[in-house]
């Protein structure tokens, strides 16, 4: 037996043109929490995956070790068999059923497919006493908080004999309290022998509980640092995480910008079902005539749900505070007034909110705003192809025309139609919402043309990213976000990828500290 | 009914509209949906017609064929909206029952005018749309449950009202609406030339009409069908309508129920295709979450459409009892399953979204005429039932099989 419970080698994962992960080497020691750390996207999730046999032998290169021994899964049963389980950052609980239900689930003690309840609810009673959940095994999961279902799934993992836990962004929902409570449980279980890789952002939390840290970068293992003998801090971690090269990848352009035209104040926003939990805390932000101001923040930080409750309070209840335009209140209540005052919204998830997939271009580039191809409520079709034709040939979407069903387009040219859709409604502020997620490098740039067009008009633009070298890019003025509130301004001239990382990773727990 | 043009959508070809020019075969292709239900149509009524010996297309059958099935296409027509936004309705039965019984006790019990007892009766299918509507749209109960309690709500009403007893004879203006027929002003005699001039307007307003739709394409410099085939087709177009109002005029001429059907079918057609409302009802059933972003009021959007509904079964509810003359607490028993068939057969996507006026008009006829077809044939209720019940499946497979190939 080696000291390492896992040894990764040379992973490489293909996606049809991507390389999500490029000869990544990961080894964790027995016995010790070992932290993955890295930006969106910088292939945390899917090496896991390939680890616990998500995407199975054969659809990657490079080999896995598991106490030594070469380990080759065909899918997640045979990895959970030796003892390796993952949590993922959303919880594979079913609410309707009981605790002791959940934790067996799949896993039952049953003999002859009849499952034996006394023996269930014993263990169960066992395993909650270990992760210290003072709850009866008959309550229905759905009952829980998320803090306390959290550990249910911890419970769950250890009736499975875990020898090697997975833990992706466990305290990402969790309030200070539950985060806490759960980092020392893990540090709890360490005592009893077990091993755990954790993916966090929180980076505060890495300090406390990891023992090594390993940091990837664009699907490439950056380094591996050992908490007790390395000098790591903070800084440090972020270098890791941050540090590549800048190519051009931005149209270059001078900004003209003109007066405040939109503003929020004072926003504040609760989640639509645990309904005291704050989602947006105290946001106040504006917005100048022709400027591209940016949101940075991780996920969860609270920057869609800022977007959506600004966009006719498609998001969240309780919602408090005032939107100005042109120094004017207005009345942003429901969709159709949000955009009647001007205002656009391009949606994170395109397929999901954006685009009605089944349908053509042209239906879907006019839908916001099709009183402006009507007359007394019957759509000039003519007008209507005329258009959109317009927008087809001035943003370069690859189809053979307008009639084509927006499904069958590139992530890139759907993007485009989506944009086309927006500029038709001629709003005067875009909130633009991820706007180059899953598009190929290309498309990008042209995406970005087009966010600059639309600033020189004089419209304002906001734009969310996850991709710090986007933000720093694109925005004139940049704010970051950090569990629901705004914790930094910094304008272009200022903004480093350290400077926003430390706002972003910055927590209440810090600033109290 | 106006099947939407499509110009030819090919990925591959990399040609702009403008240049594109449109096979026959590419046309087939695109409308391949819409088509291939007519085709079916025309087969099963062509086979119908050799195994009973030519009585299908006989004046007397094809009179027949239209009173018989009005009901159901009204219901098809309302149902194709609902299924569309993404819902279903499984209470036009009973809601038909229901009217039907009110419009006996007004007009049979208490001699109210035909006018005003149809007026109340509509009102009252609005209403009854209403409050389902609003559970579904406002409350957010799955339609499916909303209109399976109003389906067990209106029957039992309907027993209620009527106390188990049926109600007859309805006035003989009310029975018209049903059974009756434009009186021939020409008087013809053997031949019923009214209809036959009817039959010339229709055919000569359709041409007019595809002439200006042309025009109008050519002005605006899109692609459009060469001009032999473009007179090909309002030829046969017109040759259909010529022949089909030939036939009725061999017998008692149009029927009344032809008259409003047809205008129901042109409107909502209209409606669906051309009008905002149309487009709006069509992008709920796509993408609810995407029409709301899109400031489309996806709420009131949903409830209109079910008292549409209402009002439309009420309608079917009244040209029922007018056929049957009598309000029975047994009347529209299982129409709406028929109706539901008939869209699904017609093209309607059971994840809404997709679908036309003009398919669940087709997918009615199917049935209609398999029913017919069937019952001259002399074969049970048993075996009919068991025989549209396949049918309705191999449609909806072929439909699937057609989407798999087409991704």
């Amino acid at each position: 037996m080696s000291e390492f419970i896992l040894e990764m080698r040379g992973i490489t994962k293909q996606f049809p043109g991507v390389k999500a992960l490029d000869n990544v080497n990961l080894k964790v020691r027995e016995g010790e929490i070992h932290a993955l750390c890295g930006e969106n996207g910088a292939g945390k999730s899917t090496l896991m995956k390939v680890l616990s046999g998500v995407y199975p032998y054969g659809t990657y290169d490079g080999e896995i070790l598991f106490k030594g021994d070469v380990c080759r899964f065909k899918d997640i049963k045979q990895s959970e068999q030796l003892g390796i389980v993952i949590i993922h950052q959303e919880l594979a609980l079913i609410p309707y059923l009981s605790i002791a239900e959940n934790i067996f689930l799949g896993n039952e003690r049953a003999k002859k497919g009849i499952i034996n309840w006394n023996e269930t609810i014993a263990q169960t009673k066992k395993l909650l006493q270990k992760v210290g959940l003072d709850e009866s095994p008959h309550t229905p999961v759905g009952q829980l908080g998320v803090g306390k279902q959290q550990l249910v799934e911890i419970a769950k993992a250890l009736a499975k004999e875990v020898k090697l836990l997975i833990l992706d962004e466990p305290t990402a929902a969790l309030n200070e309290d539950d985060s806490e409570n759960l980092l020392n449980l893990l540090l709890e279980l360490k005592k009893q022998g077990l091993s755990a890789i954790i993916i966090s952002h929180k980076l505060n939390e890495i300090a406390k509980v990891a023992d090594s840290i390993t940091i990837l970068r664009d699907g490439k293992t950056i380094e591996t640092l050992d908490m007790k003998h390395d000098e790591v801090t903070e800084d440090r971690i972020i270098r890791g995480m941050v540090g590549r090269d800048l190519t051009n990848r931005y149209p270059t352009r001078t900004p003209k910008i003109g007066e405040i035209i939109f503003e929020v104040k004072n926003w504040t926003v609760y989640h639509p079902v645990y309904s005291e939990r704050k989602v947006i805390d105290d946001v106040n932000l504006s917005i100048r005539r022709g400027e591209i101001v940016g949101i940075a923040g991780l996920m969860g930080a609270g920057r869609t749900e800022l977007a959506m409750s600004i966009f006719g309070r498609s998001y969240g209840k309780k919602i408090s505070g005032e939107i100005w335009k042109n120094g004017v209140k207005i009345d942003v209540s429901d969709v159709s007034k949000a955009i009647a005052n001007g205002i656009a919204y391009v949606t994170e998830d395109r397929k999901g909110n954006g685009l009605i997939l089944i349908e053509d271009i042209r239906k879907n580039i006019t839908l916001s705003r099709l009183g402006k191809i009507s007359n007394h409520f019957v759509v000039d079709e003519n007008q209507e192809i005329v258009q959109s034709e317009r927008f087809r040939d001035q943003f370069k979407i690859k189809t053979p025309s307008v009639f084509q069903k927006v499904e069958a387009l590139s992530g890139g040219n759907q993007q485009k139609v989506v944009l086309s859709k927006w500029i038709f409604a001629e709003p005067d502020i875009l909130i633009l919402d991820e706007p180059t997620r899953g598009i190929d490098v290309g498309a990008k740039y042209e995406i970005y043309t087009i966010i600059q067009q639309l600033a020189d008009e004089g419209k304002g633009i906001l734009m969310i990213s996850s991709e710090l070298p986007e933000i720093l890019g694109m925005c004139d003025r940049i704010y970051v976000m950090s569990e629901g509130r705004i914790t930094g301004e910094v304008s272009r001239e200022d903004a480093t990828q350290e400077k926003l990382m430390r706002l972003m990773t910055k927590t209440a727990i810090q600033e109290g500290a | 009914m106006e099947a939407p043009m499509r110009k030819a959508v090919h990925r591959s070809s990399g040609q702009s509209v403008e240049n594109q020019r449109l096979s026959i075969g590419q046309m087939i292709k695109n409308n391949m949906r819409s088509s291939s239900m007519v085709i079916a149509l025309i087969l099963i009524m062509l086979l119908f017609q050799v195994l009973t010996g030519g009585i299908l297309l006989r004046p007397l059958n094809i009179t027949n064929l239209i009173l018989q099935n009005s009901y159901i296409l009204v219901l098809a027509v309302g149902m194709m909206l609902v299924i569309i936004t993404g819902h279903i309705d499984l209470s036009v039965g009973s809601v038909a029952a229901f009217v039907g019984a009110l419009a006996g006790i007004l007009m049979v019990q208490h001699h109210a005018s035909v006018w005003l007892t149809m007026l109340i009766c509509l009102l009252l299918g609005a209403l009854i749309g209403a409050w389902q509507g609003f559970w579904v749209a406002y409350v957010k109960i799955p339609s499916f449950i909303v209109t399976l309690a109003g389906m067990l709500l209106f029957r039992g009403l309907t027993m209620v009202i009527l106390e188990g007893q049926s109600i007859a004879p309805f006035p003989k203006t009310f029975q018209n609406m049903s059974s009756g027929f434009l009186p021939d002003v020409f008087h013809g005699g053997e031949i019923h030339l009214f209809t036959i001039v009817i039959g010339v307007a229709a055919s000569l307003l359709f041409i007019v009409l595809e002439w200006r739709k042309r025009n109008s394409q050519k002005k605006y410099g899109f692609a459009v069908n060469p001009a032999p085939m473009f007179a090909l087709k309002l030829a046969a177009i017109a040759a259909v309508i010529m022949i089909f109002t030939y036939i009725l005029a061999t017998y008692e001429g149009i029927p009344t129920i032809l008259v409003i059907l047809a205008a129901l079918i042109i409107a909502y057609s209209f409606v669906a295709n051309r009008t905002v409302v149309g487009r709006h009802i069509y992008a709920i059933g796509g993408n609810e979450k995407a029409a709301q972003l899109s400031g489309i009021k996806t709420k009131r959007v949903t409830f209109w459409v079910f008292v549409n509904m209402g009002v439309l079964a009420a309608l079917s509810g009244l040209i029922f009892a007018a056929r049957l003359n009598a309000a029975t607490p047994k009347a529209g028993n299982l129409f709406e399953l028929d109706a539901i068939a008939a869209c699904f057969i017609g093209g309607a996507s059971a994840y809404g979204g997709v679908g036309t006026i003009g398919g669940a008009i087709i997918g009615g006829l199917v049935m209609g005429v398999m029913n017919n077809g069937m019952s001259l044939l002399g074969l049970g209720i048993d075996w009919q039932q068991a025989i549209k019940g396949l049918v309705l499946l191999i449609a909806v497979a072929f439909d699937i099989y057609n989407k798999n190939k087409a991704s």
